[in-house]
């Protein structure tokens, strides 16, 4: 690690950055100071939060895991084959970061929903129903959060020297090879970066889980859907329930950033 | 059991057209000034690029001939490249780098890792094997990178600007190395550089390009003795005109008329040695009978001799002794007589 310099900083640069800090954190504070102290470990044990509890990280380490399945090859898709429409390609691929996540559960409904475009034939054929089943929910939240691995991963895919590849491939490796013991070591710190985004973005998912998956307690109803739930009948278990997500995100963020992203920073500082 | 090869490709504004052909245990030296197409060529030969046209065989198999739409992939030709920087796989120790190869060829993980061992015993790096290779000096680097491309046994290793990563200290000791290592591999070798020094060190014969062109080649001696490209005039430093002999007159393609001696006529180039042009203010009379009418363009000190550029009609490097200068009271932008003697002015047939 490099030491922290020893310069003045600059004081327009402190109080900027100082607001931006205070409007992070205040909302926290505001969470902590009005949060039911007294009877908050009733609510956490309380039968619903574990289940929305447990039901969020499954279906977002589903969601994290089918974007690096699928989002990894569009990344190399879209950073290295130089296609007509790549463009078109792209903006499509990322575009459920930009739209509000009720468009796309609705969009989501009419392609997979019981009558939709291809809802209708999975339902026919494979006797298989997304919507309002936990399967939907991971369907909803790779949907919105894929994009954040995929725009990750194909910068860094971009910022490889492809000489590596080049000198992997006259030593006998095939492209798949080369692609596995080459390309994604060389990728790793923006591969790790890119799932804890997405993972992130899985995790606070709200309005395409419940338009496209609905709010079904231990099915379909994640974290997000309990604080919402909760916040119309009961504010108390709301921000409990708030203030278990944010230290459940909060604790794996910190943990990420140092042990491996800042690693992979280290190590590229070093080749340079 | 050789390397034939007819390469031809279009990189932007450059076409490339080269032929090369490489005996078994010969070690050929690709030299050319940057942007020659020597990156390229080495490209084509690893199957990094296709062909437009021609073709490539290495002992007898075709790897690359565009008509027939035959085209190898890297992995599958039997072909080692050491790279310019070595590029050694930051994420891999270096016995795992040296392992890559046959790992990629489908070895199991411990015949690899033991074959690798063996050869980084031989480089004597043994002891990194563990390591990453950031902690190795350019030198070491090298040594793995070569051990790393020779390790699948390939038939034609080649070599791009091996010492140009290196700095001016470690450059001999790494060039003697690496001519000691180069001569235990009996296969077929390329070397690509822009420094004579290496061709003349490691390699048996030179093909220099220029232009996406082989403008010559031999061994380092003919192509030093009769230069036949402004590129290999430049790097000994003698004065080169192609032009036409009629009688016993040279005309250089820039005009001016030179007499030469012993001249046969026809298209042909005049090299006239730095040390043969002689400077007066007055025009000289007796027997030298060439004698061009310049103007002084810069003077270049080297120690007790001088090199002056001279504008004219005959574009000359001259070299003289700095006292010669000092006589002369020659400065920049000063008109002075520039005279060679025939007999020294080396014809030979383009």
């Amino acid at each position: 690690m490099t030491g922290t310099t020893r310069v003045r900083l600059p004081i327009p640069i402190l109080v900027l950055a100082g607001t931006a800090i205070v409007f992070f954190a205040l909302p926290l504070v505001g969470l902590l100071w009005r949060a039911p102290w007294s009877h908050a470990w009733s609510f956490l044990t309380a039968d619903g939060a574990l289940t929305a509890l447990r039901l969020s990280l499954i279906c977002s380490l589903w969601a994290t895991g089918l974007s690096l399945v699928f989002g990894v090859p569009l990344a190399w898709l879209l950073a290295k084959v130089d296609f007509p429409g790549r463009g078109v390609v792209r903006a499509l691929c990322t575009l459920s970061m930009v739209l509000p996540p009720v468009v796309g559960g609705v969009a989501l409904f009419f392609a997979l929903g019981r009558r939709g475009l291809v809802g209708q034939y999975l339902d026919r054929w494979f006797d298989l129903r997304l919507p309002f089943t936990t399967a939907g929910v991971v369907v909803a939240q790779t949907f919105v959060a894929m994009p954040f691995l995929v725009i990750t991963v194909e910068a860094a895919l971009r910022q490889i020297d492809p000489r590596f590849e080049d000198a992997s491939r006259t030593l006998g490796a095939s492209r798949w090879y080369t692609f596995r013991r080459v390309t994604l070591p060389s990728i790793r710190p923006a591969l790790i970066a890119g799932a804890v985004l997405a993972w992130a973005r899985a995790l606070g998912e709200f309005g395409a889980t419940i338009t496209f998956a609905g709010n079904f307690p231990g099915r379909t109803q994640t974290m997000p859907l309990a604080v919402y739930l909760a916040l119309e009948t009961d504010p108390d278990e709301a921000i409990v329930l708030a203030l278990l997500l944010i230290a459940v995100s909060f604790a794996v963020l910190v943990a990420m950033r140092d042990r491996w992203l800042g690693a992979g920073v280290r190590n590229r500082a070093r080749s340079v | 059991m050789t390397l034939e090869a007819t390469i031809g490709t279009t990189i932007g504004s450059l076409d490339l057209d080269v032929r090369l052909e490489i005996q078994p245990g010969e070690l050929v030296a690709l030299l050319g000034p940057n942007g020659a197409g020597k990156s390229t060529v080495l490209r084509t030969l690893a199957g990094l690029q296709r062909l437009e046209r021609g073709s490539i065989a290495i002992d007898g198999v075709v790897v690359d001939d565009p008509d027939s739409g035959v085209f190898a992939e890297p992995e599958a030709r039997p072909v080692g490249v050491v790279f310019q920087d070595y590029l050694l796989f930051p994420q891999l120790t270096v016995l795992e780098n040296v392992a890559y190869g046959l790992r990629a060829r489908g070895a199991d993980r411990r015949t690899a890792r033991a074959s690798a061992a063996d050869l980084l015993e031989r480089v004597g790096l043994a002891a990194y094997g563990g390591q990453r290779p950031t902690v190795l000096s350019g030198g070491q680097a090298q040594r793995v990178a070569l051990a790393r491309a020779l390790a699948t046994g390939p038939r034609l290793l080649l070599l791009d600007e091996p010492l140009a990563a290196l700095d001016a200290g470690t450059r001999t000791q790494v060039r003697r190395d690496l001519r000691r290592s180069l001569e235990a591999f009996t296969g077929m070798r390329l070397l690509v550089t822009h420094d004579p020094v290496d061709a003349y060190a490691l390699a048996d014969r030179v093909v220099v390009i220029e232009a996406g062109r082989v403008v010559q080649s031999g061994t380092l001696a003919d192509v030093t003795a009769r230069p036949r490209s402004r590129y290999v005039a430049q790097l000994i430093g003698v004065n080169l005109f192609s032009g036409v002999v009629d009688g016993d007159i040279f005309t250089s393609a820039g005009g001016a008329s030179i007499v030469v001696a012993d001249a046969s006529p026809g298209e042909a180039f005049a090299a006239i040695r730095p040390q043969a042009v002689s400077l007066h203010r007055e025009r000289p009379h007796g027997s030298p009978r060439n004698a061009w009418a310049s103007t002084v363009d810069d003077i270049d000190s080297l120690g007790d001799r001088a090199r002056v550029g001279l504008d004219g009609p005959l574009p000359l490097i001259a070299e003289v002794t700095v006292a010669a200068i000092a006589d002369l009271e020659l400065r920049p932008g000063d008109a002075v007589w520039a005279v060679v003697k025939a007999t020294e002015i080396e014809t030979y047939p383009a």
